[in-house]
């Protein structure tokens, strides 16, 4: 129940902020489309801990900077390569995926096809495939700094629950 | 001042942006085969839709208007990957083997076979 009060309140937020129009007749419709969203959501089963959004720390903005930071060095070297075609020696790599939770596996699954140079192929419960368009974009990913990132994301988050 | 300031630093990220659009796309007609090709749009799908959408911020101000393209951008970031992977996977599950630089000298002979059925 309280989880479902948090994405209620959360959506009203939202609501508020998207609309920008407040009178009567928009008020109601967006109530009934809150309401709509979170009986929508309590009928598939996906409210709950690992979809609170209320639960996101301060960890994740951080982990949004420093991916932000890593796709500007990405997209900067695959851009440098766009012009060196004989550069390009794709391969494919093996990484193990050491997170527990699978909203951790998801996001190392995400952030890896985020960065240009490396695309996820195939994840499995503790192995991550992936597509490397050079030896460096390779090497970066083999070196584990995502991984470790999130790993010390998703100990904050256990930290709390 | 700092509006011609700020107006000068949009134009910077709005052209930059651009640029890397220009760019992917460029890569995405130079790279050898499919799988590299998703790196080339991986580069219109990230920095240059950041750098376009940063600029647009610039250019809004403080406002509601800034807060929706925070959340175009997140919602940008958090589907274009999993649109990319389903390509990916799609290919793979269709068989479709991806150049490696480990064989590309014997390629030529080795790849005729697979390709004829």
């Amino acid at each position: 129940m309280r989880y479902v009060i948090s994405l209620g309140l959360l959506l009203v937020l939202l609501w508020l902020a998207l609309s920008g129009v407040y009178k009567p007749v928009i008020f109601f419709l967006g109530a009934g489309s809150v309401i709509l969203v979170v009986w929508l959501s309590v009928r598939m089963d996906v409210v709950g801990v690992e979809h609170n959004p209320v639960l996101f720390s301060w960890r994740l903005a951080a982990y949004w900077l420093w991916l932000l930071g890593q796709l500007v060095k990405s997209n900067l070297h695959v851009s440098k390569l766009v012009f060196q075609i004989d550069k390009v020696r794709p391969r494919l790599l093996t990484v193990p995926v050491p997170h527990q939770a699978a909203v951790s596996k998801v996001t190392y699954g995400n952030s890896v096809t985020l960065t240009p140079g490396t695309v996820t192929l195939r994840l499995t419960r503790d192995r991550l495939e992936a597509h490397a368009l050079d030896e460096e974009s390779a090497r970066d990913l083999e070196a584990g700094h995502m991984a470790r990132k999130i790993s010390w994301l998703e100990r904050q988050a256990e930290g709390e629950s | 001042m700092m509006a011609i300031f700020i107006d000068i630093l949009s134009w910077v990220l709005l052209i930059t942006g651009g640029a890397f659009g220009v760019i992917g796309g460029i890569g995405l007609l130079r790279f050898p085969d499919f799988y590299t090709r998703l790196h080339a749009s991986g580069i219109t799908d990230t920095l240059c839709a950041v750098l376009i959408v940063f600029g647009l911020m610039l250019q809004s101000g403080l406002s509601l208007l800034t807060l929706k393209m925070v959340l175009i951008l997140l919602f940008l970031l958090f589907t274009t990957p999993t649109a990319t992977h389903a390509l990916a996977r799609a290919a793979v599950l269709d068989g479709l083997e991806p150049k490696l630089a480990d064989q590309p000298q014997a390629s030529p002979s080795e790849e005729e076979p697979p390709s004829k059925p």
